[in-house]
């Protein structure tokens, strides 16, 4: 999980099965509430507006021309955003954004940056980056920033610390900054705001991602509820906007589809507090935009995964999923939790770190049901496990394999059927007479009682009916 | 008609139960020997090679009959909705659409909402995600229980959650398995039931377990919907 410097290692999750990561943690005991009650103001609000699916599958769509056609959008959206007088870049992988950044910061002198919340440089570990380069980068968001003040990483997509109580977060703010404790809310929100005011004024380079990227205007749309995306990224002298490929729209005229969705889908609102579109630098001002691959152009490759690069990032596949609420996002060992994770992760780390991923899910299809750009999440997760267990990866194993195709062998004839489940019922019975019960019986065993065998099964119950019928 | 490993071996009765609902209904069922399983198992984990074969084996078994009903809205969405990304040959695909769950049969393609059953007793309901999200199946089985004579209805809080159980899930990642599990326990409690219904036997295998193994819980039951819907019935009465 997270190392002592606060930086995640690779994907464990699923590591131990009995201490491991996905055990439900005491730490996580509201978690569960907060995202049903989110899910629930999500489908309120949605519920309200009559062609909400409609809307769901003309985003879908647009999504999937936006893919499709990415290579000419891209282009369509530099050249726009170049003839405003803004640096357009691209990035590969991870470290090619990052050493893009750090000669911007040389260039002009950076010693603080401020920074609104993005994903793209979570996935980047910007700030990790900043900091060795002897630049102080602080996270603007009140969530980022308490999670940064406690160094450790968001636990959601959109609501970074949600883990956190009113409480905890005063006793934080007390210990990291010396500020007197308190537990009420507008008290600690006027602490990060006298705060932060400082920060953004003597900041020499301000940070951000973008929600949607427009080609045919060539506007970065940055949304938000606090105000410190605005603040971060206009009052430094240098933006640098980071933004996954994935996140280009063609028109300007479907952004407001996209921003009712995310409001909606997001945070349960009709629109967001704030929306910037920005279009080019302020006078005197410098404006970069770097877009990130980082794995991108292989998912696309992939006719069954490339859905999931439609994901706007709101976080409501995370709220309605049963297995998250118990977790929480750092079971899930990198950047994107919840099952967008589960399906992303594997893909842009590579299915040998992250092949476990998929399995952590009980195939329920609540992701899939509040997914605003409808992304098939649950089937996505099957057909990653079809992958996970025939490619390299923790999941592949020949011993499983085996026992799969011995179940295979005895479910292909009446005969072998009946010995197997002859088998069963035996096991079943003894089970209660053994002090100890192995593996997966045991994993069973732990928390249930396992059913009780009865004296016929139905194939006989049938037989000797159609036997009796036959006589009379 | 297709009936489950799981209720074939432990629970004959819901079978035993669907046959004489259809009975009553005038519905001529045979039960294909050479049946055995829709290759949900192996295919859930990943391993769609090894459930090819069996699949094949389901569609050459089923495939002489109309329709083919299952009382289980997690198979019958294996076969209608994951059988043809395994196998998307015309033979598979002709038996995949034809397979129905058991309410869903009775309430959309045989028009009976009301089976005669009479069941005295609190019950609530709890709805398999397989049947609420890939099959559509919600309506259903509320509309059947609705008209059981005597039969208080309790709602479930937060009723589209999860139980947990989800197949290997269960014993793949048994901590959080439970942790759900204890959410819809402390649901049930609530609704203040004594029985606990679903279509989905296999969702309340685990449930039901639950429940057994705490002896605050332990006097509430689980029963299949084939099995309400088959109570109280008066010999001779046809519905």
């Amino acid at each position: 999980m997270l190392d002592s410097s606060g930086h995640l290692n690779g994907a464990p999750f699923l590591k131990d099965e009995n201490q491991g990561l996905y055990e439900p943690s005491p730490q996580f005991k509201n978690l569960a509430k907060v995202c049903e009650y989110s899910s629930k103001s999500n489908t309120a609000v949605a519920a309200a507006i009559p062609y909400f699916q409609e809307w769901r599958e003309a985003a879908h769509q647009i999504k999937k021309y936006s893919l499709a056609n990415l290579d000419k959008l891209l282009v369509q959206f530099e050249s726009n955003m170049k003839a405003r007088g803004v640096e357009v870049l691209f990035a590969q992988d991870a470290a090619e954004a990052n050493r893009l950044v750090l000669e911007i910061a040389r260039q002009h002198n950076v010693k603080s940056v401020v920074k609104a919340k993005s994903m793209v440089t979570e996935e980047m570990e910007l700030n990790h980056v900043l900091e060795e380069a002897g630049i102080r980068a602080i996270e603007t968001d009140l969530g980022e920033y308490i999670v940064q003040l406690a160094k450790q990483r968001p636990i959601h997509l959109v609501t970074p610390a949600m883990h956190f109580s009113a409480d905890e977060v005063g006793q934080l703010f007390h210990e990291k900054l010396g500020e007197p404790y308190s537990a009420e809310h507008a008290a600690l929100t006027a602490i990060a705001r006298k705060r932060l005011r400082a920060e953004y004024l003597a900041a020499d380079m301000g940070v951000s991602g973008c929600n949607f990227a427009v080609a045919d205007s060539g506007t970065v749309v940055v949304v938000e509820n606090e105000g410190n995306a605005g603040l971060s990224t206009s009052t430094p002298p240098v933006h640098v906007v980071l933004v996954g490929i994935e996140k280009i729209i063609p028109k300007i005229d479907y952004l407001p589809l996209f921003l009712n969705l995310l409001g909606r889908s997001g945070t349960g609102q009709k629109l967001t507090t704030y929306t910037h579109l920005i279009h080019g630098p302020a006078p005197g001002k410098k404006l970069y935009v770097i877009f990130l691959d980082n794995g991108r152009t292989k998912v696309l490759q992939d006719p069954h995964a490339w859905e999931s690069l439609f994901c706007i990032r709101c976080g409501a596949c995370l709220n309605a999923c049963p297995v998250y609420r118990r977790v929480g996002g750092w079971s899930y060992g990198w950047v994107y939790p919840g099952p967008i994770g589960s399906v992303l992760t594997p893909h842009l780390v590579g299915l040998e770190k992250a092949g476990k991923l998929p399995f952590a899910s009980s195939l329920c299809g609540a992701c899939g049901e509040v997914c605003p750009v409808k992304i098939d999440l649950p089937h996505q997760l099957v057909h990653l496990r079809h992958r996970a267990v025939n490619e390299p990866s923790p999941m592949n194993s020949a011993f499983e394999r085996l026992q799969w195709k011995l179940w295979a062998w005895a479910m292909c004839g009446p005969r072998r059927y009946g010995l197997a489940m002859w088998a069963v019922r035996i096991g079943v019975r003894m089970a209660k007479f053994l002090p100890w019960h192995p593996d997966k019986l045991g994993a069973w065993t732990r928390g249930r009682e396992l059913p009780k065998v009865p004296t016929h099964s139905f194939r006989s119950w049938w037989q000797e009916r159609s036997s009796q019928k036959g006589k009379s | 008609m297709f009936i489950p490993c799981y209720i074939d071996q432990f629970y004959p009765g819901i079978g035993e139960a669907m046959v004489r609902i259809l009975d009553r209904l005038g519905v001529p069922v045979v039960f294909p020997a050479e049946q055995t399983c829709c290759g949900q198992p192996a295919f859930n984990s990943g391993y769609w090679e090894e459930s090819r074969p069996v699949i094949r084996q389901f569609c050459k078994v089923f495939a002489p009959y109309r329709w083919i009903i299952s009382p289980s809205g997690s198979c019958t969405a294996m076969c209608r909705v994951f059988f043809p990304h395994v196998d998307s040959s015309e033979e598979v695909l002709a038996v995949s659409r034809r397979v129905f769950e058991f309410s869903e049969f009775l309430v959309d393609m045989l028009g009976v909402t009301d089976t005669g059953a009479t069941f005295p007793h609190k019950v609530t309901m709890h709805i398999g995600c397989h049947g609420r999200r890939e099959l559509g199946v919600f309506d259903h089985p509320l509309k059947l229980l609705q008209s059981v004579r005597g039969l208080t209805y309790c709602e479930l809080p937060n009723m589209e959650e999860c139980c947990g159980f989800g197949g290997t899930f269960s014993v793949k990642m048994p901590g959080t398995s439970l942790a759900m599990g204890q959410s819809k326990k402390e649901n049930i409690v609530r609704s203040g039931a004594e029985i606990v219904v679903s279509g989905d036997i296999s969702c309340l295998m685990h449930i039901g377990g639950m429940l057994k193994r705490d002896p605050a819980t332990r006097h509430i039951r689980i029963m299949h919907l084939a099995e309400i819907l088959d109570s109280g019935i008066q010999p001779g009465v046809r519905s």
